[in-house]
């Protein structure tokens, strides 16, 4: 039997869009704390959201129509969860968050966010390279793209798989 | 070792190569469960399932290529390749 799993409050799975601001604001504070007290510890923090572009290797400019983002309630969150834990592992993380969109989405529309404070600008820069660069090979979401019409299921691209290797290398 | 019901789901181009998003099968591990899947699925599913990218999760935990022996309603997911971002 799947256990009901405690949530992870580092972790949003939704289909409604975003704001990078309260999330940024969220970083500043002392986790958890309402209302919010300013984490006067932090002294970095770095906000990564990636759009729905219009456009990949096949298709040009303005062609794509849709992305469908679709995921396995529970194992999704659980999947982005073992990401963020081997982060903290290895940067002194203050504070972490991704939220991810699913559903259909429009090009120029927000999907995910990453954001990580530190107290220095070099661990926040990196885990949040690092959490993204995990989420396009380890994250069990599947995208389905619209184009012209046409339905395709994106994978990852090599370049992708290659960044999350050298993270492997690195460590 | 008995046969235990088990729900099965496929997700995304599996979904739609196997033409369902789940079932529920009587087996009493992977092997059992492949067999049952086999006398269920067109040719053409199997051989969508038995893709080498596809990852098997069983309670949301992936396998690694090890066999699995099920309890009664434990969940297996077919999962072809994820990519998030």
């Amino acid at each position: 039997m799947t256990e009901p799993a405690q949530p992870d409050p580092r972790v949003t799975i939704q289909v409604e869009d975003f704001s990078q601001d309260a999330v940024y604001r969220a970083m500043c504070s002392i986790p958890h704390s309402a209302p919010a007290v300013v984490a006067t510890n932090v002294g970095a923090v770095v906000t990564f959201v990636g759009l729905v572009r219009d456009r990949n290797a096949v298709a040009s400019q303005g062609e794509v129509d849709t992305l469908t983002l679709e995921h396995y309630p529970g194992m999704t969150e659980a999947s982005i969860s073992k990401i963020l834990d081997k982060a903290e592992a290895q940067w002194p993380i203050l504070n972490c968050r991704v939220i991810h969109r699913v559903g259909t989405m429009a090009p120029g529309e927000q999907i995910v966010l990453v954001a990580v404070a530190s107290a220095h600008r070099n661990a926040a820069f990196a885990a949040a390279e690092y959490i993204m660069d995990y989420l396009k090979t380890d994250a069990v979401f599947w995208k389905r793209e619209v184009a012209q019409g046409q339905a395709t299921w994106v994978q990852s691209t090599d370049e992708d798989q290659s960044r999350a290797r050298a993270w492997r290398q690195k460590s | 070792m008995t046969m235990v019901a088990i729900k099965v789901l496929f997700f995304a181009s599996l979904r739609e190569q196997i033409g369902m998003s789940e079932l529920e099968v009587k087996a009493k591990n992977l092997s059992g469960l492949m067999q049952a899947l086999a006398d269920t699925l067109s040719v053409d599913g199997m051989a969508h399932l038995r893709a080498e990218n596809v990852r098997i999760a069983v309670n949301h935990n992936l396998l690694e290529g090890e066999d699995c022996v099920f309890s009664p309603g434990d969940e297996v997911a077919f999962l072809p390749p994820v990519t998030g971002g």
